[in-house]
C-alpha cells in the first residue's frame, strides 16, 4: 500500500530532486488513466508520465537525481484534483519530504497523512535551492520539521510547516485516524445535537 | 455575536481540539464514489475497523462509467472491476449505492443536491475536490484524498484546520449571454489560482441573491480552482424551496423546523470576514480560458495578454496579443458537475436548436445524472441535441477527466463545459481545453470555432 514511515518525523535527509514551474496540478502528477486501479501499487512508475513523455530533460527522468528523498518545487504545488494517487506515487518513488514556495492544502493534507511533510520557503532561497541541486546533485539535503531549518551545502534558510501538520509530525500523530476514533463517545455526543441528524 | 454560516457549521461540528492542533470535525455527510474509494475500504479491513454512520454515507458510480454501451459486466474490464469493488463494499459496509443501473445514478456532486441529501448547515466530505458545489446549500463541504476518505468511514470525522473566510460580493445584473460560469471564471482571474488558499469563500450579492440554485452550484463547484478550500452562498427562500419535496430532505412539519434552523445558519448580517471583494456583474462578459490552468482567461472580446504565460501560450499554440474567438475547435463537450444539469442543458439546446453542428467537430451532451437526463429527454432537448449533430450518452463524469473512452486525441481543441483545462486533463498528454459557458461550447460546436454566444443569441426571439 504505502511505502511511508511510521512514528515522529523530526528531521528528512537525503539528495535533492529540482522541478520548476508554478502551478503543477495532481494531473500532471499523475495523469488520471492511471488512477484505473483499485490500489495504489505500481504508482511510482507514473509520476509525471506525460511531461516526462514530452520532455526527455525532465528532472524525474534524469538519472542524476535517481534515489532522491527531497522534492524541490516552486508555487502552488499539486493545485487541483484530490486524488491521492498523487502524493502516493510520490512517496512511494522515495520522496520523503517537498520543498516548494506554497502547496495547495488538498495536497499538502494528503502528503502529511502519508509522513511527507511540505515545507513552505521564499521563492529567493528556492531558486537557490534548486541551482545547488542542479549544479550539484550528489549534495545533501537537510530538513528539519520543528525548527523548519534547511541546509545543503552553503546554503541555510528557513522554511515553514503548518504549525498543526508540524506538530503532528513531531509527535507521531501525522495519520490521524487512531486519533479520531479515540474518545468516540464524543463524535456520538455532537452528532445528536445536530437536527438533521437526530431528526427536525 | 454576528458570525459567518463557516464559523456557525464549524462550531456545531467541532468534537475537540487534537492534539496536533487541528480541530476534530464531524462530518454529516459522506459521498463516495468508485475512484478514490477502494483503497479507503482496504485500509478499514487491514485494521479491522467498521463504518462509523453508514447511514449517513451515499455512493454512486461517476468517474469511469462508461457514457456509451452500459449494459454490464461493461466492456472496459476496469471499468467493471472499479464498479464491482464499489458495489461489494457498500454491501460489506451497509452503505447505500446507487450503481449504473439505478435511475438515481450521477455524478455524485450532482445526486446529492438532487436528492435532497445535501441541506444546509451541513458539513460535507467526498473524496473529489469538487465537493466544494454542495456549498450552493449553505453547507460547508471538502474535497479529500484517500486516506481522508478511511478516516470519514471509520470516524465519521476529520482532522482540519480552520479556514479564513472572504465575502465575494458580486452586484448588479448579468448581460444575456453571460452566465454563471462567467461569473465564476471572472472571480478566478482577478484572484488568481492560489487566491484562495487558507480560505472559504462566502458568494453574495443581488446577483447571486437572484441565482437558481443551478447556477450557485456552478459557481461554488469552481471554488477549489481559485484555491479556496470550500465556497458557500447562504441559505434563503430560493434553497428552501429547492429542497422542499426533495427525497431526503426533511418533510411535513419537521421541513418548517428545518428551515428555522438552515435560517440561523445564515451569516449574520453583520458578521466579521477576514476578506472582501467585490465585483460588477454588469461587467462581466462571455469568458473563455486561453491556458493551462482556469485563471489563465480572458472576456471574448479581449486579447490574449501580451506577457501570458510562455509555457501556457507555447503548449495552447496561442500567441501573445491573440484573440481566442476564432479558434477552430475538434471537439465540443456538454457536462461535467460545473455544468451538466438541467439548466445549463436548456441553454445549449436554445443555441443548438435549428443549427448543425459543423462537420468536424465531435460534440457530446453528457447528462449530470439520469435524473437529469430524464427530464431533459421529457422536455425534448434530447432530440434537439440530436437533430443538431450533438451525441446524446448517458451521466456520468465523461471528458471532464477522461478516465473513461471519452477522451480527446492528439492535439485536439476542445470545447469544454467543465472545469479544469490543465495539461492532459482530457485525456490526451497533448490535448488541449478551453472553459466556457454550456452556451459557448453549443455555439463553437455550431460554427467550428469558439464565438461570441451573444452574436447568436440575437438570432433568437427571447
Ligand atoms: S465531473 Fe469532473 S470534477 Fe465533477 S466529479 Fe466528475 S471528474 Fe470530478
Amino acid at each position: 500500500m504505502t511505502a511511508s514511515p511510521a512514528g515522529p518525523i523530526l528531521a528528512v535527509a537525503g539528495r535533492g530532486l529540482p522541478l520548476r514551474g508554478h502551478d503543477i496540478d495532481t494531473d500532471r502528477i499523475m495523469p488520471a488513466r492511471f488512477l484505473r486501479s483499485v490500489t495504489f501499487e505500481g504508482l511510482e512508475q507514473h509520476l509525471f508520465e506525460d511531461d516526462r513523455a514530452a520532455d526527455p530533460r525532465h528532472p524525474f527522468n534524469d538519472e542524476r537525481y535517481a534515489g532522491a528523498a527531497i522534492l524541490i518545487v516552486n508555487a502552488n504545488f499539486g493545485c487541483g484534483s484530490s486524488r491521492e494517487h498523487a502524493p502516493q506515487g510520490l512517496a512511494q518513488s522515495g520522496i520523503r519530504a517537498i520543498v516548494g514556495e506554497s502547496f495547495s492544502e488538498i495536497f499538502q493534507g494528503n502528503a502529511a497523512i502519508l509522513g511527507v511533510p511540505c515545507f513552505a520557503a521564499d521563492p529567493l532561497s528556492l531558486d537557490r535551492l534548486q541551482t545547488l541541486v542542479e549544479h550539484t546533485p550528489a549534495v545533501t539535503i537537510d530538513a528539519h520539521v520543528d525548527t523548519g531549518v534547511i541546509s545543503a551545502g552553503p546554503l541555510r534558510f528557513t522554511a515553514a510547516v503548518p504549525p498543526a501538520l508540524r506538530d503532528a509530525f513531531i509527535s507521531g500523530q501525522w495519520n490521524p485516524t487512531a486519533m479520531l476514533l479515540d474518545r468516540f463517545d464524543e463524535v456520538r455526543l455532537v452528532a445528536d445535537r445536530l437536527p438533521y441528524v437526530s431528526g427536525f | 455575536m454576528a458570525d459567518t454560516l463557516f464559523h456557525k457549521v464549524w462550531n456545531r461540528h467541532a468534537v475537540r481540539a487534537l492534539s496536533s492542533g487541528q480541530t476534530q470535525l464531524f462530518i454529516g455527510l459522506h459521498l463516495i464514489h468508485e475512484v478514490t474509494s477502494p483503497q479507503a475500504f482496504d485500509m478499514l479491513r487491514q485494521h479491522g475497523w467498521r463504518v462509523a454512520y453508514p447511514n449517513r454515507t451515499f455512493a454512486t458510480v461517476d468517474h469511469i462509467v462508461p457514457t456509451l454501451a452500459r449494459r454490464r459486466p461493461f466492456l472496459d474490464l476496469m471499468a467493471e472491476e472499479m464498479t464491482a469493488a464499489l458495489e461489494r463494499n457498500c454491501r460489506d459496509f451497509g452503505i447505500q449505492l446507487w450503481s449504473s443501473e439505478s435511475r438515481e445514478q450521477g455524478i455524485v456532486h450532482i445526486i446529492g443536491p438532487e436528492l435532497g441529501l445535501t441541506q444546509p448547515g451541513m458539513t460535507i466530505a467526498c473524496g473529489d475536490s469538487h465537493t466544494s458545489t454542495h456549498g450552493a446549500f449553505g453547507a460547508i463541504a471538502f474535497g479529500v484524498g484517500t486516506s481522508q476518505v478511511r478516516d470519514v468511514l471509520a470516524s465519521q470525522c476529520l482532522a482540519l484546520d480552520p479556514l479564513k473566510v472572504r465575502r465575494i460580493d458580486v452586484n448588479g445584473r448579468l448581460s444575456p449571454g453571460v452566465y454563471a460560469k462567467d461569473v465564476i471564471l471572472t472571480i478566478i482571474h482577478q484572484l488568481g489560482v492560489q487566491g484562495g488558499v487558507g480560505y472559504a469563500y462566502e458568494y453574495g450579492g443581488s446577483a447571486i441573491d437572484r441565482m437558481t440554485l443551478e447556477e450557485r452550484m456552478t459557481i461554488c463547484n469552481m471554488s477549489i480552482e481559485g484555491g479556496a478550500r470550500a465556497g458557500y452562498v447562504n441559505p434563503d427562500e430560493t434553497t428552501f424551496a429547492f429542497l422542499r419535496g426533495r427525497p431526503f430532505a426533511p418533510s411535513g412539519e419537521s421541513f418548517d423546523r428545518a428551515v428555522d434552523w438552515w435560517r440561523s445558519i445564515a451569516s449574520d448580517p453583520n458578521a466579521p470576514y477576514d476578506d472582501r471583494v467585490a465585483l460588477d456583474a454588469g461587467s462581466i462578459e462571455p469568458t473563455v480560458t486561453w491556458g493551462i490552468n482556469p485563471g489563465q482567461s480572458v472576456r471574448i472580446s479581449e486579447r490574449i495578454p501580451a506577457d501570458g504565460d510562455r509555457e501556457a501560450l507555447a503548449f495552447m499554440g496561442f500567441a501573445p496579443n491573440a484573440h481566442v474567438r476564432g479558434t477552430p475547435i475538434d471537439v465540443a463537450f456538454i457536462g461535467s458537475c460545473t455544468n451538466g444539469r438541467l439548466s445549463d442543458l436548456e441553454e445549449a439546446a436554445r443555441i443548438a436548436r435549428g443549427h448543425h453542428v459543423a462537420p468536424h467537430v465531435k460534440a457530446l451532451v453528457v447528462p449530470g445524472s439520469q435524473g437529469i437526463s430524464r427530464a431533459a429527454e421529457a422536455r425534448g432537448l434530447h432530440q434537439v441535441f440530436i437533430d443538431a449533430g450533438f451525441e446524446w450518452r448517458g451521466a456520468g463524469c465523461s471528458m471532464c477527466l477522461a478516465m473513461n473512452t471519452d477522451k480527446l486525441e492528439g492535439r485536439q481543441v476542445c470545447a469544454s463545459s467543465s472545469n479544469r483545462n490543465f495539461k492532459g486533463r482530457q485525456g490526451s498528454p497533448t490535448g488541449r481545453t478551453l472553459l466556457m459557458s454550456p452556451a459557448m461550447v453549443a455555439a463553437a460546436a455550431i460554427a467550428g470555432e469558439v464565438v461570441d454566444v451573444r452574436t447568436m443569441l440575437e438570432e433568437i426571439p427571447a
